[in-house]
């Protein structure tokens, strides 16, 4: 076998992964990549020793459920050139620009094999934050314009390259990294399994039920713990519920760039229903100190319950009018129909994940194609449109907050108490590698973490969805007008500190 | 228009008439209290198990600069000594004011003597800011979008975000302060006019959080730049951030 097929929060022994030469390995990647149900969902290297590294493929089958685990023995002395899969699959040049900028790896033939972060412990020490190649174009008729990596606004930086012709945008680079706090390092150098559940939740704090709860599966793999089904219920709601409380706040930013301000200030009032549930609910408005690996410290009990369910009665009914209120105003339409179309063949080509691909007709979703929790037993039919534009990304928000909704409340009803649960320090496979998913409210996120003969985690990988969905940006404001900028970034409100890491 | 006058009567009205006393629920994670009981056994349960290092014993003590409110060491604490109330109340200007003592009763403050003069008469009717992610996760700007929502609404104070630091009086930082944006912030800061007012918002600011060990932070430039408002909370709630600046405008005790 060149794979060994693991389920989504499977672990295995690493000695289990097939090691494949390089020709191998570039062969099988590509050929599981034809089937249009296969998707990679990491592929990484991390250093075994001194003088190697493992890379490490794993690729999802939407259809079967399986993951396909795969790796290379790369060697650090002789540095061999290897052929870039990129070449062939577009969706793979992050992965491989992310293997050059840590380790040096050269990939003959990589389109674009740009910086990605500029990590701390980086390859070339000379690439610094502020010397980012920008592509350009020498011509008298075109002009560049720079924005950030400090923008207007309340938000993250990043630097955005634009080359126009006029009003009309040719092409878009971006450069991010600004936020590179070193995070998968201290993964491993912070000890105990409480201080990285403290990490997971500050990955990226808008999808702090989503990092959470997937280092927590991760952690119970490899510990061999089996979650009661009340805690497990309780997760599945906290993913939902943060879903759809951050489409609801998106909505109203996306109201906001094209200056309705009625939407803009009721979609926000509203977001404050659903926050300010889960701050009765664990003590903070974003969903931290709720999820903890191996336990479940804020269970829920019968006033919580009721809390829950009048929260989102309250929430739905003013939600509803002033959704259908919104996507009938003809001033909102204008501006969001047709505006950043990313076509199907685009969103494929790139390895378009989570909402932007659903956008684009494009079913995948971690809740039906690898069902976790209680997914299964919801029978979670993902929702697809088909124009892929800024309408469609808005109005897959709305069709989803009614989603998460429905399920909330027919988990709440199946939802037995239990006593709280506190956490404890969870003694880990020894040689193990260990794969989870789950799908945030963006998409995707994956978590990889091998671990040492004592135990100890040896490397931890995070993939958040934007580092695939940056891309979309880049390409669905090419030929549009500058000035649709803001509500195309916002429409797909990607993570900076997610992609940086 | 019925459909949007029902709209308008069913969102009702919203916002919080005095920021400066609302009571959250019970169960937010505000300011500390550490009773003075003895603790057992040598026990350091909530030293040992502190995310942050925020905690030390003998006596027991807290440093609300570096807490992020995970709770913890309340629940694994034998004697039940801490409890986090609900008071959100807790900005300073002086590091030493956010440490909360065991057996200690009083109120967070800002330290009056280190409140330059110029702040509340040039700031107390009107204060604009810049905000500077320097390697946050968002949650913060969250919470500092939220300060002018329709709920907390700091606009009504003349307290706003805006987009040039050439229109600012003065930057906000959240995050530990990263290599990669340093220069940036830098840029951003020697841009505003003088006098200005920085203010380090969140614990990942204040003290470097749980990434203070991080390869990734610099944080030589607060040698330079020495914070007029120090804003604890992962985090903080919009409450805190918008009574911190108050305070420090002179517009509260
Ligand atoms: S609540 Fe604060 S002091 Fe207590 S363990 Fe958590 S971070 Fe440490
Ligand atoms: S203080 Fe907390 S919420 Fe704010 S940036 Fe740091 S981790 Fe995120």
């Amino acid at each position: 076998m060149n794979h060994v097929i693991l389920k989504n929060s499977q672990s295995t022994a690493i000695s289990n992964i097939p090691l494949l030469d390089y020709s191998l390995f570039y062969e099988h990647v590509l050929n599981l990549l034809k089937d249009n149900a296969c998707h990679c969902v990491n592929y990484y290297a991390y250093k075994e020793n001194g003088e190697q590294l493992r890379m490490i493929c794993c690729i999802c089958n939407d259809n079967t459920s399986g993951i396909y685990v795969f790796s290379h023995i790369y060697n650090l002395t002789s540095k061999p050139a290897l052929e870039s899969l990129t070449a062939v699959n577009t969706g793979m040049h992050v992965y491989e620009r992310e293997i050059t900028e840590n380790f040096g790896v050269e990939f003959i033939n990589h389109p674009w094999n740009k910086p990605v972060r500029f990590p701390t412990n980086g390859a070339d020490k000379l690439k610094t934050a502020d010397n980012y190649p920008f592509y350009s174009i020498k011509s008298h008729e075109l002009h560049e314009v720079g924005v950030g990596p400090i923008h207007a606004g309340i938000i993250e930086p990043g630097h955005f390259r634009f080359i126009c012709n006029g009003e009309k945008v040719l092409h878009l680079e971006i450069h991010l990294g600004y936020q590179h706090r070193a995070v998968e390092e201290l993964f491993i150098n912070k000890k105990s399994t409480f201080e990285k559940t403290i990490l997971a939740e500050s990955i990226a704090g808008d999808s702090v039920a989503a990092n959470a709860t997937i280092y927590a599966m991760l952690m119970e793999s490899l510990g061999n713990i089996i979650i009661s089904r009340p805690t497990s219920i309780s997760r599945t709601i906290a993913i939902e519920l943060e879903r759809a409380a951050i489409h609801t706040g998106d909505l109203s930013a996306l109201c906001t760039d094209v200056a309705y301000q009625l939407g803009s200030s009721v979609f926000q009032g509203l977001r404050t229903t659903l926050i300010n549930t889960f701050l009765k609910w664990s003590g903070n408005r974003f969903a931290r100190r709720l999820i903890r690996a191996g336990a479940n410290p804020y269970p829920l009990n019968n006033e919580l319950k009721k809390l829950i369910l009048n929260n989102l009665e309250s929430f739905e009914t003013r939600f509803n009018e002033m959704a259908d209120y919104m996507f009938n105003n003809p001033g909102v339409l204008a501006r969001f129909e047709g505006t950043g179309i990313l076509t199907k063949e685009q969103a494929q080509l790139i390895n378009a994940v989570g909402m932007v691909a659903r956008t684009c007709d494009i079913p995948r979703d971690i809740r039906s194609s690898h069902p976790y929790y209680n997914f299964n037993e919801i029978s979670h039919k993902a929702i697809c449109l088909d124009s892929g534009d800024v309408q469609a990304r808005a109005m897959l928000r709305r069709l989803e907050v009614t989603q998460s909704l429905e399920y909330i409340r027919t988990l709440l009803a199946t939802c037995d108490e239990e006593a709280a649960t506190y956490t404890k320090e969870i003694k880990l496979m020894p040689d193990a590698f260990a794969i989870a998913l789950t799908e945030g409210w963006r998409g995707e996120h994956c978590h990889c973490a091998v671990t040492d003969n004592k135990g100890n985690l040896k490397h931890y990988k995070i993939k958040d969805p934007s580092l695939h969905n940056w891309m979309a940006l880049a390409l669905v404001v090419r030929k549009n007008d500058i000035s649709d900028f803001p509500v195309c970034n916002k429409s797909f409100d990607l993570s900076y500190c997610g992609y940086d890491l | 228009m019925f459909d949007l006058i029902k709209i308008w009567k069913h969102q009702g009205r919203q916002y919080i008439p005095d920021v400066l006393s609302v009571t959250l629920p019970s169960i937010h994670a505000g300011k500390p209290q550490i009773e003075a009981k003895s603790c057992k056994n040598n026990c350091k349960a909530c030293k040992d198990i502190c995310p942050s290092k925020a905690i030390d014993i003998n006596p027991v003590n807290l440093d609300l600069g570096k807490c992020v409110f995970c709770g913890e060491c309340e629940t694994l604490c034998p004697e039940k000594k801490i409890a986090f109330t609900p008071d959100y109340k807790i900005c300073s200007n002086d590091q030493s004011l956010l440490m909360i003592y065991e057996g200690e009763q009083r109120e967070i403050k800002l330290n009056p003597d280190k409140i330059r003069n110029e702040i509340k008469r040039l700031f107390g009717h009107s204060l604009k800011l810049r905000l500077v992610s320097a390697g946050s996760c968002n949650g913060c700007e969250l919470e500092l979008n939220a300060c002018g929502n329709v709920n907390f609404d700091m606009g009504r104070y003349g307290i706003e975000f805006l987009a040039s630091p050439r229109h600012c009086d003065g930057v906000v930082v959240t995050g530990p302060i990263v290599e990669n944006s340093v220069e940036a912030l830098r840029i951003t800061i020697e841009a505003v006019p003088h006098p200005k007012i920085f203010i380090l918002n969140g614990v990942c600011a204040v003290s470097g959080g749980i990434f203070a060990e991080s390869n990734a932070v610099n944080r030589s430039i607060l040698d330079i730049y020495k914070p007029d408002l120090l804003v604890p909370g992962c985090p903080p709630h919009p409450l805190t951030f918008i009574s911190g600046v108050l305070a420090l405008t002179g517009r509260s005790a």
